[in-house]
């Protein structure tokens, strides 16, 4: 609190703190910088340590056994012969159609509930459900499916079909596309909104040219994460009965989408489960396969992303 | 206030606001508001922050309606019929009274789909590119942006934005532009184009203007319309009309305490 010295920064203040008492301050908040950083990056290399660890672990098992007889083989009881075709085209199967099923539905609710409905209880209330079934179990999922899509819409899926997989789990990632798309949406600043209404937009022309094309980067972050937890989702799947043991593939019509069907982690699941240790190998393979098969998902996902992004 | 009606018939309204208050929820925010916005003739809108200007502004082409709860009450005519009628559509209310905004907001898209997409949703028949150009050429920007229409609006300055903005509001030929703030993010260069850019256009256009710069309510208007703020008794602020007279009256010789004080700075 001195002003003798005309050099230093020091001037007259109400604050009452010196220079020295502030020095020493700056240092421990500087401390304290570092102190975070390093936390953040314990925390970094602590999670890609673990899961290279299991990676590497997998692939070391499986690698051996990921060959062209591998992927177009169908299960067999003898591990030498055993392979996951079925599986592989089930899961693309099901990936599909649930991508299929939720990204217009999702995106639709998610447009309607942000764009359309006026901001009342009823919105809200919806918006609360429809962020508790985000954390609904999935086996819940599995067990309305069962009777939903296996039983009251037997004529149409024919019970327990690749029909009744995809739509089992489309239910179960609907929530995540919905919130994705919301916060998207929100983000949109309104001034964008604003300058189309006064040109005479309608609300559908607004959202349609403007606001969604701007929101779509983050409508594919969702169905992203919306996707990579349905490939491997296995417990709803379960419980309305796909089968492990698919010795044939479906057909391309709508008759194929009724055929019974598996997919990966179930294939995976039940290697793992098996006595001998060839199957864990198998398991190993079928990992591997089931990576590739996200990433090549995702990679589309992110490419159209980056598109939008232009 | 004789003459004032006087002057009145002389000159045809374009929108005429009578006894109009306007609510957010349960708050009012604006009470009791008659004037009448002559045609082809520059108003401008001043007075102290919060004292409803945007909330009258946005009145006249029911941009409130997108607020939820806002409520008008009155009457706004609009060429003699009532904008807030059942069965008056807002969007042709927007289509047919522009408004530019405080902030530039061009949408993040090329310069030429800036000015295109209006034309485009409001069934515009003939040639695109030249609509494009002669607006950009109303907007005085068409110099600067010839070269670079396919590049994105928002790679502009905010004065070009800003010109730009007021380009797209025109190339879908309204009667009437409402402008809010149109100057206050731009520089005083940018500023005196889109002034003398104001004054091209009343001659097709009319023109309502809010500002805080008093210069510039007197440099460019011919109306000036006065509103102030008053605390009410449950602790809030109720925005009402002061005066509203030629601009060279409101300048020189305002009939109200409030408004002398407030055009000469002398306010608080
Ligand atoms: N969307 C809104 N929701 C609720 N209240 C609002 C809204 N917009 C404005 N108001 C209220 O209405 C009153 C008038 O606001 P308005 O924006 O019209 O003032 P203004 O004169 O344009 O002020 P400024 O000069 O700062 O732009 C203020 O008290 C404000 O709090
Ligand atoms: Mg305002």
């Amino acid at each position: 609190m001195t002003t003798s010295n005309p050099q230093s920064f020091e001037r007259e203040s109400s604050w009452n703190i010196d220079q020295a008492t502030f020095l020493k301050a700056l240092r421990q908040r500087y401390t304290f910088d570092k102190v975070f950083a390093t936390l953040a990056l314990l925390a970094v290399v602590f999670s890609l340590f673990v899961l290279a660890v299991l990676l590497i672990d997998v692939f070391i098992d499986g690698i051996g056994r990921v060959n062209w007889s591998f992927l177009t083989s169908f299960p067999s009881r003898r591990p030498a012969e055993a392979g996951l075709v079925s599986a592989l085209v089930g899961t693309v199967w099901v990936m599909v159609l649930v991508a299929l099923i939720t990204f217009p539905v999702g995106v639709g609710a998610g447009v309607f509930l942000e764009e359309f409905i006026s901001d009342n209880w009823f919105a809200r209330a919806i918006e609360i459900n429809i962020s508790n079934l985000a954390a609904v179990p999935s086996i819940i999922y599995g067990l309305l499916g069962l009777q939903v899509f296996v039983r009251v819409m037997f004529p149409i899926t024919q019970g327990r079909s690749i029909l009744s997989g995809a739509l089992t789990l489309s239910l179960l990632v609907l929530p995540i596309v919905i919130i994705a798309t919301r916060e998207s949406l929100r983000a949109v600043p309104g001034s964008i909104r604003q300058a189309g209404f006064a040109l005479g937009a309608t609300r559908w022309q607004v959202v349609r040219e403007h606001v969604l094309p701007l929101a779509m980067p983050g409508v594919l972050t969702g169905v992203i994460l919306a996707l990579s937890r349905a490939i491997g989702e296995t417990a709803p799947l379960i419980t309305i009965g796909a089968l492990t043991y698919i010795p044939f593939l479906p057909e391309l019509s709508l008759k194929g989408l009724q055929s019974p069907f598996t997919v990966l982690p179930i294939q995976i699941f039940n290697w793992v489960s098996r006595p001998q240790a060839d199957f864990y190998s198998l398991a190993a393979g079928g990992i591997i396969v089931l990576m590739v098969v996200l990433l090549l998902m995702n990679a589309t996902a992110i490419y159209l992303r980056n598109r939008f992004q232009k | 206030m004789i003459s004032d009606s006087m002057n009145q018939t002389l000159t045809e309204a374009a929108l005429r606001a009578q006894n109009v208050f306007v609510y957010y929820g349960s708050t009012l925010a604006v009470r009791d508001v008659t004037l009448d916005i002559p045609k082809n003739k520059i108003t401008a809108f001043i007075g102290p922050s919060g004292c409803g200007k945007s909330t009258i502004l946005r009145c006249f082409n029911r941009t409130n309606d997108l607020i939820s709860g806002a409520r008008v009450e009155g009457k706004i005519t609009f060429h003699g019929r009532d904008l807030y009628a059942k069965g008056v559509d807002p969007v042709e209310v927007r289509r047919r009274i522009g408004m530019v905004f405080q902030k530039p907001n061009p949408f993040p898209k090329s310069i030429y789909e800036n000015i295109a997409f209006g034309a485009r949703i409001n069934g515009y028949q003939g040639n695109m590119d030249e609509l494009v150009e002669q607006s950009l050429r109303s907007a005085a920007i068409w110099d600067e942006v010839k070269d670079k229409l396919k590049e994105s609006g928002l790679s502009l300055s905010g004065g070009q934005q800003q010109r730009l903005c007021i380009a797209r509001a025109i190339a879908i030929e309204p009667e009437i532009i409402l402008m809010d703030e149109p100057c206050s993010a731009l520089d005083p260069i940018s500023t005196l184009k889109v002034e003398e850019l104001m004054q091209q256009l009343k001659e097709r256009y009319t023109i309502v203007i809010v500002t805080h710069n008093m210069q510039q309510a007197s440099r460019v208007s011919d109306k000036t319309a006065f509103f102030n703020a008053e605390a009410t008794d449950k602790g809030g602020k109720v925005g009402y009309l002061v005066e509203y007279d030629d601009t060279s009256t409101i300048f020189s010789n305002p009939k109200q305490e409030y408004t002398r004080d407030y055009v000469s700075g002398r306010f608080g």
